[in-house]
C-alpha cells in the first residue's frame, strides 16, 4: 500500500459528495470500489466482508457488504438509509452521503445532496437514461449541488462503446441543464472491474477524461464568496460575566455565507437594529476577517439587543423580512403535510410558528409534470407551499444561499421533522449551453 | 487591516483561499453542534471517559465558550476496571477548568447486586443500565457523546442529534432526517438527545487535531513497558480485574492503547510510538480500524453494535 505520510495529510480540504443509484446501477459496488481502491478498506473490514460473502457462497469479496450496514439492509440487500463513509487521499478528505436511489427513499437523496458539493448520479450503460436517472439529475438541480457527475456503469458489458457512452452522456447533460445544474461530468466505468474509478482504463482509451477519484480529488470545493450574502445566524451569546470581563457580550454563530470584517456596518434581524463590528473572535483568536463556514464570536460596538435566533448582516446586504414563505419543499415523515397544519418552522437558529396556508402543487421528479392543489403530500413528495409564520423571518432565496434558503417544519406535539424546504423557485433557469471541447467528455 | 488574500484558508490547487482545511472545517462543525446544544437544551451533560475522543470533545467545547466557562458537566461512567492513569487525567483536567463531574458506577451496581459481574469478566455491556439510570436521575436532556460515523457499520447511519426514549433505546427507523445543519432537539420529558459532535470526524482526524492543538493525553496512548497477556488476539494488562488466567502467560511487551475503555476488553497494540506525529504516521500506515484491533465486545456478532446501541449504548 502507498504509506500516507502525517505531513501530506495535514492541509487538505473536505469535500462532501453524495451518490444516488439503486443496487441494480452498481452504486454500492462504486462506492466499496472507491473505499477499497484508496485503500480506506482496513483488513478486519474486508475480513468481515469475505466472511460474509463465503457463507453466503459467494466466490469474491462483495464490496456492496462494506457499505450496507444495519441488519435489515443485510437481510433485504437493500440500502435504507443515508450512510455517511469517509475516505481521504492525500490531496483530499472526503464525506460520502451514501443513498438508495428508489423513489420511496427520496427524501433520503434529499437528505444526502442537503449538504453535498458534488452528487454522482449512475446509470447502467445498458439502459441509459431511465426514470430514475431524471429524478436524480432533478434532486441535484431542486438542492442545487453546484457538481454533477454521471458515471456511466457496467461499460463492461456494453464492449466500451464510445457511442454507448456519448449518447448516453449527451442526453442527460441536455436534461441537466436545462434543469439549471451548472456542470456535468460524464465518466465511463465499470465499478466491477474498476475502469475508471480510481485508475484510468486501458479499456476506454478513446476516453480523455479523469476517473471519478480524480475528479473527486480536484474539483473546487468552495464559491466565489465575493458574490455571496454575508449572514450570521446568532447561536449563544456568550457572557463570561467575570470579576476580568464584567462587560463581554459575544453573539456565537457559525458563518452560513459570504464575509464579515471588523468596521463594517451590519443590521440585526428581525429587529433592524443596527451596529458595527468591534471584533471577531475566531476560536481564540482574533481576526479582522472571517468568512463561511467558520464558527466565530462577534462582538459589537454598541450595546443593542441580539439574542439567540437573530440574524446578523451587513446593513448594505439586508434581506427582508417576510411572514409569508413560499417555497419548495421535501417532505420526509410519514405522516402527511397538509393545508392547515400548524407546525413549527427552524430557519437558521430561529424555530417560529407557522401554517401550512396552501400547497399549490406537487411535482413528480421524473417527468417534472405538476399537479395542482393536491391537498397533503405524503411521504417523499416534492411539492410547492405557501407558509404564513408567527414572527417575521429573514429569509433569502436558496439560490441565493443554501443555508439561509432553507428551513425544515417541526411537528409540535411530537417533534417529528416532517418537511424540508427551499425558499423560491424550484430550478435555477438554465445556463447558456456552450458547445463541449473535443478533448474530453466535459459536457 | 489584514487583507483577504494574505489569510488563506489552507487550500490549494483548484480551492480558492476561502476553503477551510479539512480540520478547521471539522473543527468549526462540531462548535456549531455545541453551541446549538447549548442554546436549545436545559440540562446538556458531555460523557467523558478519559480517551482521546472524550477529550477532544472537551477541548472543543472549551474553544466554543471562551471566554466564558463551559456550559455543561462531565458524566464519567466508571466500569471499577478504569486505567489509574486515566482516572489522575480525569481529575486534573476537571480541577484545571473547574468543572462539574458526575460519575456514574459500574461497581455499585455490581456491590448492590443489581448488576452481576459476566463469566468473561468483561464490563462494556454493563456500563448502559447505569448510565441511563443516571441521566433520568440527573434529568440530563442532551448527552453528548465522541461516537465517530467511521467506527463501525451500524454508527455510519447515526444521526449528529439521535433522539432516545426513556429507556435510552436507539431506534433506527425513528430517526429524524438531517437536512443542512438544521438539527431538530425537540423531545418529550423523560427523552433525551444523544448528540455526536465528532460524527464525521475519522480516528485520523482525532488524531491530527490532537497533534494541531497540542492537547494532553494520558499516558497510556503512547509507548510504554506494559505487562500484558495475549486474549483473543490481544494484548491485555495483567491485573486485578481477573486476567490472567494460569494458562496466559505474562511477558512485559512495548505496546500502546488506540482506544481507553474497560481493562477487561481494551487491548494494547505492539508500537513504539512515543510521540504524537509518530502515532500519527503509525495510524496513517495501519490496516486495521481501531475498534477491530483493541475491542473483543465488538468481535461479538455482525451486529454486535447494532444490538448495543439500540439498547442504550453510547
Amino acid at each position: 500500500m502507498s504509506t500516507i505520510t502525517a505531513e501530506a495529510l495535514s492541509a487538505t480540504t473536505l469535500l462532501r459528495f453524495a451518490t444516488a443509484g439503486s443496487v441494480d446501477d452498481g452504486k454500492s459496488t462504486l462506492v466499496g470500489r472507491l473505499l477499497h481502491d484508496s485503500k480506506s478498506v482496513l483488513v478486519d473490514q474486508l475480513e468481515a466482508v469475505e466472511r460474509a460473502s463465503a457463507s453466503r457462497g459467494q466466490e469474491a469479496p462483495d464490496l456492496a457488504l462494506l457499505t450496507d450496514g444495519l441488519r435489515a439492509e443485510r437481510e433485504q440487500g437493500i440500502t435504507i438509509d443515508v450512510a455517511y463513509r469517509y475516505f481521504a487521499t492525500p490531496r483530499r478528505r472526503f464525506i460520502l452521503a451514501d443513498t438508495p436511489g428508489h423513489v420511496q427513499y427520496t427524501r433520503n437523496m434529499v437528505t444526502g445532496a442537503s449538504t453535498a458539493e458534488l452528487t454522482v448520479v449512475l446509470v447502467d450503460a445498458r439502459n441509459g437514461v431511465v426514470e430514475q436517472t431524471r429524478r436524480h439529475a432533478a434532486i441535484a438541480a431542486l438542492l442545487r449541488v453546484p457538481h454533477v457527475v454521471l458515471a456511466v456503469n457496467k461499460m463492461d458489458l456494453v464492449g466500451y462503446e464510445e457511442r454507448v457512452f456519448a449518447a448516453i452522456a449527451e442526453e442527460f447533460t441536455a436534461y441537466a441543464t436545462e434543469l439549471g445544474v451548472p456542470e456535468v461530468t460524464a465518466i465511463p466505468i465499470s465499478a466491477l472491474a474498476g475502469d475508471n474509478v480510481v485508475d484510468a482504463s486501458p479499456r476506454t482509451d478513446w476516453y480523455g477524461g479523469p476517473t471519478v477519484l480524480e475528479h473527486l480529488e480536484t474539483v473546487p470545493v468552495s464559491h466565489d464568496l465575493a458574490h455571496c450574502h454575508a449572514r450570521l445566524p446568532v447561536q449563544y451569546v456568550i457572557r463570561p460575566q467575570t470579576a476580568e470581563l464584567p462587560d463581554y457580550r459575544g453573539y456565537a454563530g457559525q458563518i452560513a455565507s459570504g464575509t464579515f470584517r471588523v468596521g463594517e456596518e451590519v443590521t440585526v434581524l428581525p429587529s433592524g437594529r443596527t451596529s458595527r463590528i468591534a471584533g471577531i473572535d475566531l476560536l481564540g483568536e482574533p481576526v479582522d476577517v472571517a468568512w463561511t463556514t467558520q464558527s466565530v464570536t462577534v462582538l459589537l460596538a454598541d450595546d443593542v439587543d441580539v439574542s439567540r435566533g437573530d440574524l446578523i448582516v451587513p446593513s448594505k446586504d439586508a434581506p427582508a423580512t417576510t411572514q409569508d414563505v413560499e417555497a419548495t419543499v421535501c417532505h420526509v415523515a410519514d405522516q402527511p403535510l397538509t393545508v392547515g397544519h400548524r407546525v413549527l418552522l427552524k430557519h437558521g437558529t430561529r424555530t417560529v410558528k407557522a401554517i401550512v396556508k396552501d400547497i399549490p402543487s406537487r411535482l413528480t421528479l421524473a417527468d417534472l409534470s405538476l399537479h395542482p392543489h393536491p391537498g397533503t403530500l405524503a411521504a417523499n413528495d416534492i411539492g410547492r407551499v405557501k407558509i404564513r409564520t408567527a414572527e417575521p423571518l429573514p429569509v433569502d432565496s436558496y439560490a441565493d444561499s443554501r443555508r439561509t434558503g432553507s428551513f425544515i417544519l417541526i411537528d409540535p406535539a411530537d417533534g417529528t421533522t416532517l418537511t424540508a424546504g427551499m425558499v423560491g423557485e424550484s430550478f435555477a433557469a438554465p445556463e447558456p449551453v456552450t458547445e463541449a471541447d473535443d478533448d474530453g467528455w466535459d459536457f | 487591516m489584514t487583507t483577504v488574500a494574505e489569510v488563506t484558508g489552507g487550500g490549494e490547487g483548484t480551492d480558492s483561499p476561502y476553503a477551510l482545511s479539512h480540520l478547521d472545517a471539522l473543527e468549526s462543525e462540531a462548535v456549531h453542534i455545541f453551541r446549538e446544544v447549548a442554546g436549545e437544551f436545559e440540562n446538556p451533560v458531555i460523557l467523558f471517559s478519559g480517551g482521546k475522543d472524550s477529550i477532544v470533545m472537551l477541548h472543543l467545547a472549551l474553544k466554543a465558550f471562551a471566554p466564558a466557562a463551559v456550559p455543561f458537566a462531565l458524566l464519567h461512567v466508571d466500569t471499577g476496571h478504569n486505567f489509574p492513569e486515566v482516572l489522575e487525567y480525569r481529575d486534573r483536567v476537571v480541577a484545571a477548568h473547574g468543572l462539574r463531574l458526575h460519575v456514574a458506577s459500574v461497581q455499585d451496581y455490581i456491590d448492590r447486586g443489581v448488576l452481576k459481574e459476566r463469566p468473561d469478566g468483561t464490563r462494556n455491556p454493563l456500563q448502559t443500565l447505569p448510565l441511563t439510570e443516571k441521566i433520568q436521575s440527573e434529568r440530563f436532556d442532551a448527552v453528548f457523546g465522541g461516537g465517530r460515523r467511521d467506527e463501525e457499520k451500524a454508527r455510519a447511519k447515526e444521526r449528529v442529534f439521535s433522539l432516545r426514549d426513556e429507556f435510552s433505546q436507539w431506534d433506527p427507523r425513528r430517526q429524524r432526517p438531517e437536512l443542512w445543519n438544521l438539527y431538530n432537539g425537540r423531545h418529550a420529558p423523560g427523552e433525551h438527545v444523544r448528540v455526536f459532535p465528532l460524527s464525521n470526524w475519522t480516528e485520523l482526524d482525532v488524531w491530527q487535531y490532537i497533534a494541531r492543538e497540542k492537547i494532553e493525553l494520558p499516558e497510556i496512548y503512547f509507548a510504554h513497558e506494559r505487562e500484558v497477556f495475549s486474549r483473543s488476539g490481544m494484548w491485555l494488562t495483567a491485573g486485578e480485574w481477573g486476567g490472567p488466567k494460569e494458562t496466559e502467560p505474562v511477558q512485559t511487551r512495548l505496546v500502546r492503547y488506540r482506544t481507553v475503555g474497560d481493562m477487561s476488553c481494551t487491548g494494547a497494540v505492539d508500537s513504539d510510538a512515543t510521540t504524537l506525529e509518530a502515532v500519527i504516521t503509525e495510524i496513517a500506515a495501519s490496516r486495521l480500524t481501531e475498534r477491530g484491533a483493541t475491542r473483543a465486545d465488538d468481535k461479538l456478532s455482525e451486529a454486535a453494535m447494532e444490538d448495543r446501541k439500540r439498547e442504550g449504548y453510547f
